[in-house]
C-alpha cells in the first residue's frame, strides 16, 4: 500500500462509523437469521371441454404474461425412416399459419414485442409467447394461429428443409453439438426412441416433405393431453376465456400412446468411444448410462445424489477437475429428467493434454461416491442448496413457468413443490449411498470423447479402463 | 463479456429497450433507491423489492481489460477468478462453500469496462453475502499465492480453450479489435486476452492490479430485494467501514480511431461454412446515436422479418443466418454485421447483398413500422427485465450499469426514452454517417485451404 493510501486510511479512522463498525468479528461468518417463509405462487387448473388442461399462475409484479402449450409431440414419436420430424414440424408451425405467410408471423411477433417460440424435445412439442401484458389478446390470436392452423405450405417446407441442411453441416464443426448427438445414440442405440438425433440426419432431411409432415401434426397435436400453462399478469377467469375462445374449438382425436420400448441394457463392460477432431483444443467428454424415469420415488434422493457430484459449482466433479486441477472450466452431471428411462451423464470440456488424467479423476470421484458414505456437511449443504434456493426458482414468469411446466409435462402433482422442502429434508446419507450404487454404474459407462485422436488416444489406452471403439460424428460404427 | 461460471448464452446481441408510441398502460419504469457513500468511498446503492423473499447483491468494481498493461491482455478477467480463490478469514473454496449451504448463487463477469460480482439467495443470507465481498475487498493479499494464481490461470486457458479456440469462429472477435483499434487504443485486445499473456501474468501483478483498482472507492454495490434500507445499510457499513480508501483512479484518453479505409483479412478455422464480419467503429454507449443503432441493428438483423435475414436467408437462401449489433462501451463503441454462407456459397455472395442493403437505407429511410417493431421489442425486453432483482442484467445489476454508464442509478425510463426518440430519418442518418465510407473491417472465416471463399479486396458499400 502506497504511504499516501495509509494516511487517509488513518485520518479516516476518527469517523464514528469506522467505531462502530471496528467491532465486526471477521473471524468467523455471521450466523443467519431463519430464512424466509417459502411462498410459492399458486396454480389453478381447469379443463375445456375438448380435454385440453388449462393451469394458471397470477404474478402481478410487472405487466408481463408468460403462456406455454405442451403438447404430446416429441421426436420420441419420430417413424423410424424419419428422425427429425418432430422438431421440423414444431419449426414448420411458424412457417405460415392461418392467413399469415411466414414473414406475416415472425414480423407480427416482433410488432408485439413478443418471444414465439416452438420446439420439440423427446418428450414432447412446445409452443411458448412470453409478452408485454397490454399486447396478450393479439398475441394469443397469433400464437392460436401457429398452433392450430399451420399451413405447411411446400415453398415453405422446401426452404426450412435446405435451412436444417446446411445447419446440420455447421453442427459438425461444434465438438459439444457432436457429443450431444453422439451420447444418446451410443447409450440408447438407435432402435431405441431417445437413440436418434434431435434433428435428423442428412438423409432423413433431404426426404423432408409436406405430407410428412402434415401426418405428423393431423396425429399429435391434439387437446386431449396437451397443457396449456398461462403465468403473469392476468387473473384465471380472464385467462380462462381467452383460452376458451381461442382453443375450445380445437378437435379433439385419440393420440397413440407413447412408445413403451424395454428399456436398454447398460453396456457390457465399460467402454471408450473415441471421435476424432483433429486439431481440438479440448476433449468434450460424455460418461453415463441409461438412467431411472422422471417419476421414481427416488427423484429427491437422486436430486441430492446429484448435487453433491456434479450439480453446482462446489459439487465433486467439478472441485476436483476445475478448482483442485485446472483442468477445465466447469465439470458437471446431471440425471436427464424424461418420460422413459433418463441417461445419467458426467461432462466436461478438458483440456486436451490433460485427457486421460480428467478420466481418471471422473472415474474416481463416480467410484468414491458409491464406496464411501457423504459427511454430514456436505449432505446438508446439498439439500440446504436445494431447498433454500426454491424461492428465487418462482421470481419471474419464466422461471416459475419453467417450474410448472415440469410438473404438467412429466404428470407430477401440482401441489409438489409445497412439500419439496419437506421430501429433500427426509433423505439421509443412507438414501444418497443407495441411488449411488442403484443409479450410478462405473463398471457398465459408456465414456464418450469427442478429441484430437492423434492426442489424446495413448493416454487413454493407458489407462486400461475399457477398449477403444471408434465412431463417426453421429456416434456411429465407422464403416 | 467472460462470466466466471458459464451462462447460457446471454442476449448481448440487440437491444437494451424502447418506449412504444403508446404509453406503457400509463405505467413508467422505476426503481426507487437509496443511496449512500461510506467515508472509504464505497457507493452503495439499495432498492426494495418485496415481491418474493430473495435479494441480490451486485458489486460493480470500475475496471476491465482496457485498464490492461501491455503483456498483460486478459488480466481483468483472470483476476476476477482469483476474487473466488478465498481471503483472509476465508479459506480457499469456503466463498462458494458458504453461500451454497445457505442456497444462494453467485458468478462474476469481465467486460472492457468493468468487473461485476454478483451473490442472489434468500433473503436471510444478506450478511453472509455482504461478509463475503467484503473480506475479499479488504483482506485478499494476506492470504494471495503463486498457486492459486496459478490454478485460475489453468481454468481461464481452459474457458479460452472452451470459448474460443475450440469453438467455430471463435477467433474472430479478437482479429475484428485487433483491425479496427489501434495498437494504443484499449479496445485493441480482447477481455479472454492471449494465452501467452495469461501465461505470463505473475503474483506481483495480483497485488499491484488488486492495490489500484480493488478498493472501495473504486466500487458501487448495489443490493437490492425483500430487505429493508436501514438493515442493508447497517450491514454495509459493519462490514466495509473499515476498509481503507485507495488511491483515486486515473485513466487517460484513449487515443483517436484513425478513418481508413477498407481492412480486410482472412482467417483460415476449423469451419465447414465461411463466415463474413463486417466490422465499423460508431459511438459508445449512450451518446447520440447509440440508440440509434440499436434500432438500425433490429432493421437490419432482428428476426425473421429483418432486411437482411429476409434477403440473405429466406429468399436467397444462401446464408443460414445473419446477426447485427451496436456494441458500445464506456469509452467507443462498433457496429458488426456477420452472415454465414450455405454450403456451395462464397462469402462475396453475401457481401454484396450486405451492401445492397445498407445502400438502400441510405438511400431511403426504414418504414414507420419497422422502426416501431424495433422499438417495441425492446421495450418487451426491458419489462422482463424488471421481473429480476439479481443475475446478470437483473435490477441490482441494471441500478449498477447506469450509476457508472450515466451517473442515475434509476435511469430506466430515461433509458427507455432514448428509444422512444428514435425515428427512421435518423436510422437513416446513422447508416449515412456510420456505415457507408469510412473505416471497416472486412473479416472473412474460411475452411481451411479455402481462401478462394474469402470477401475479395476492394468491396465498398
Amino acid at each position: 500500500m502506497t504511504a499516501a493510501v495509509t494516511v487517509l486510511a488513518l485520518l479516516l479512522t476518527a469517523l464514528p462509523a469506522f467505531r462502530l463498525s471496528a467491532q465486526v468479528d471477521r473471524t468467523k461468518p455471521p450466523a443467519l437469521p431463519p430464512p424466509p417463509a417459502l411462498r410459492l405462487p399458486a396454480v389453478q387448473t381447469t379443463t375445456l371441454p375438448n380435454g385440453l388442461t388449462l393451469a394458471v399462475v397470477e404474478m402481478h409484479k410487472v405487466p408481463v404474461v408468460d403462456v406455454q402449450l405442451l403438447v404430446d409431440a416429441g421426436a420420441a414419436r419420430d417413424p423410424s425412416t424419419a428422425p427429425g420430424l418432430a422438431t421440423f414440424t414444431a419449426t414448420m408451425l411458424q412457417q405460415g399459419a392461418g392467413a399469415r405467410s411466414a414473414l406475416d408471423v415472425a414480423d407480427e411477433a416482433a410488432f408485439l414485442g413478443a418471444q414465439l417460440g416452438t420446439a420439440a424435445t423427446f418428450d414432447g412439442a412446445s409452443a411458448s409467447i412470453h409478452v408485454p401484458r397490454r399486447r396478450l389478446e393479439a398475441a394469443l390470436d397469433l400464437f392460436a394461429d401457429v398452433v392450430l392452423r399451420p399451413s405447411f405450405a411446400d415453398s415453405e417446407i422446401a426452404r426450412q428443409r435446405e435451412l436444417r441442411a446446411a445447419q446440420l453441416v455447421q453442427q459438425r464443426d461444434e465438438p459439444v453439438a457432436v457429443a450431444s448427438i453422439a451420447f444418446p445414440a451410443i447409450v440408447y442405440g438407435r432402435g431405441h426412441p431417445y437413440g436418434h438425433p434431435l434433428n435428423g440426419t442428412d438423409s432423413a432431411t433431404a426426404r423432408l416433405a409436406r405430407d410428412g409432415v402434415a401426418e405428423f401434426y393431423g396425429t399429435y397435436y391434439r387437446p386431449n393431453g396437451a397443457r396449456l400453462l398461462i403465468v403473469g399478469d392476468v387473473t384465471l377467469a380472464d385467462a380462462r376465456r381467452l383460452a376458451a375462445a381461442r382453443f375450445g374449438g380445437w378437435e379433439r382425436r385419440d393420440v397413440p400412446a407413447f412408445p413403451s420400448p424395454p428399456t436398454p441394457p447398460r453396456a457390457a463392460a465399460r467402454t471408450v468411444y473415441l471421435i476424432d477432431k483433429p486439431g481440438a483444443a479440448q476433449s468434450v467428454v460424455r460418461i453415463g448410462h441409461v438412467g431411472p424415469v422422471r417419476t421414481t420415488p427416488d427423484w429427491f434422493a437422486l436430486e441430492v445424489l446429484n448435487t453433491i457430484v456434479g450439480g453446482a459449482f462446489t459439487s465433486r466433479l467439478n472441485q476436483n477437475l476445475r478448482e483442485t486441477h485446472g483442468y477445465t472450466y466447469g465439470a458437471f452431471s446431471q440425471f436427464a429428467p424424461r418420460r422413459l428411462n433418463g441417461a445419467f451423464v458426467a461432462l466436461a470440456s478438458v483440456v486436451t493434454a490433460k485427457t486421460d488424467s480428467s478420466l481418471v479423476e471422473f472415474l474416481k470421484e463416480l467410484r468414491r461416491i458409491r464406496d464411501e458414505a457423504v459427511p454430514p456437511p456436505e449432505l446438508a449443504k446439498a439439500k440446504a442448496y436445494l431447498t433454500l434456493g426454491l424461492p428465487g426458482d418462482f421470481e419471474t414468469t419464466g422461471g416459475a413457468a419453467a417450474r410448472f411446466r415440469e410438473l404438467l409435462a412429466f404428470g407430477l402433482p401440482l401441489d409438489y413443490y409445497d412439500r419439496y422442502v419437506d421430501r429433500i429434508n427426509a433423505i439421509t446419507g443412507a438414501d444418497v449411498q443407495r441411488v449411488a450404487r442403484e443409479y450410478i454404474d462405473p463398471d457398465h459407462f459408456d465414456i464418450v470423447v469427442v478429441g484430437d485422436k492423434s492426442q489424446i488416444e495413448a493416454g487413454i489406452k493407458a489407462l486400461n479402463e475399457g477398449p477403444i471403439v471408434y465412431r463417426d460424428l453421429w456416434g456411429q460404427e465407422i464403416r | 463479456m467472460m462470466a466466471r461460471i458459464a451462462t447460457a448464452t446471454a442476449v448481448v446481441f440487440g437491444l437494451l429497450c424502447a418506449r412504444p408510441p403508446v404509453p406503457l398502460s400509463a405505467q413508467s419504469l422505476r426503481v426507487p433507491y437509496q443511496t449512500f457513500t461510506l467515508p472509504n468511498g464505497l457507493q452503495v446503492i439499495v432498492h426494495e423489492d418485496h415481491s418474493v423473499p430473495v435479494v441480490a447483491v451486485n458489486t460493480w468494481y470500475h475496471v476491465g481489460s482496457s485498464d490492461e498493461k501491455p503483456g498483460r491482455t486478459g488480466f481483468a478477467h483472470l483476476f476476477e477468478h482469483i476474487m473466488f480463490m478465498g481471503s483472509q478469514h476465508v479459506q480457499t473454496g469456503e466463498f462458494d462453500r458458504l453461500l451454497e449451504a445457505a442456497g444462494a448463487d453467485n458468478n462474476g463477469s469481465t467486460s472492457e469496462d468493468r468487473t461485476n460480482y454478483y451473490e442472489d439467495g434468500p433473503a436471510n443470507a444478506l450478511p453472509l453475502m455482504l461478509y463475503l465481498d467484503a473480506d475479499r475487498m479488504g483482506f485478499l493479499l494476506p492470504e494471495m499465492t503463486a498457486e492459486k494464481v496459478d490454478l485460475q490461470r489453468g481454468v481461464v486457458q481452459n474457458e479460452r480453450r472452451q470459448s474460443y479456440e475450440n469453438r467455430p469462429y471463435g477467433l474472430a472477435e479478437e482479429n475484428i479489435l485487433e483491425r479496427l483499434y489501434p495498437a494504443s487504443h484499449p479496445y485493441h485486445w480482447p477481455v479472454i486476452g492471449s494465452m501467452a499473456d495469461l501465461q505470463a501474468a505473475s503474483l506481483e501483478d495480483v497485488r499491484q492490479f488488486f492495490q489500484k483498482y480493488y478498493t472501495p472507492n473504486n466500487a458501487t454495490l448495489a443490493i437490492a430485494g425483500d430487505i429493508t434500507a436501514r438493515d442493508a445499510r447497517q450491514l454495509v457499513e459493519r462490514y466495509f467501514g473499515d476498509i481503507p480508501r485507495g488511491p483515486a483512479v486515473t485513466r487517460t484518453p484513449p487515443p483517436p480511431v484513425p478513418v481508413a479505409g477498407v481492412v480486410g483479412a482472412v482467417l483460415e478455422d476449423r469451419v465447414q461454412l465461411p463466415r463474413v464480419y463486417d466490422a465499423w467503429h460508431t459511438v459508445k454507449a449512450f451518446s447520440a446515436d447509440d440508440a440509434t443503432l440499436d434500432v438500425l441493428a433490429n432493421v437490419l438483423a432482428g428476426g425473421r422479418s429483418s432486411r437482411l435475414y429476409r434477403r440473405l436467408v429466406y429468399e436467397l437462401q444462401i446464408a443460414t443466418d445473419v446477426v447485427a449489433f451496436q456494441d458500445g462501451g464506456r469509452i467507443d463503441g462498433k457496429f458488426e454485421v456477420y452472415a454465414t454462407a450455405r454450403p456451395g456459397h462464397d462469402l462475396g455472395e453475401l457481401q454484396r447483398v450486405i451492401d445492397e442493403e445498407l445502400r438502400k437505407l441510405a438511400d431511403q429511410a426504414p418504414t414507420p413500422r419497422e422502426v416501431e417493431r424495433a422499438q417495441n421489442t425492446v421495450e418487451a425486453q426491458f419489462l422482463s427485465r424488471m421481473e429480476r432483482v439479481g443475475g446478470f442484467g437483473g435490477k441490482a445489476d441494471q441500478l449498477n450499469f447506469y450509476n457508472y454508464f450515466v451517473g442515475t442509478p434509476d435511469y430506466f425510463q430515461k433509458d427507455l426514452e432514448r428509444y422512444a426518440r428514435v425515428t427512421p430519418a435518423a436510422v437513416q442518418r446513422a447508416v449515412q454517417t456510420y456505415l457507408t465510407g469510412g473505416h471497416r473491417v472486412v473479416l472473412s472465416v474460411v475452411p481451411q485451404g479455402k481462401p478462394e471463399l474469402a470477401v475479395k479486396e476492394g468491396v465498398t458499400p
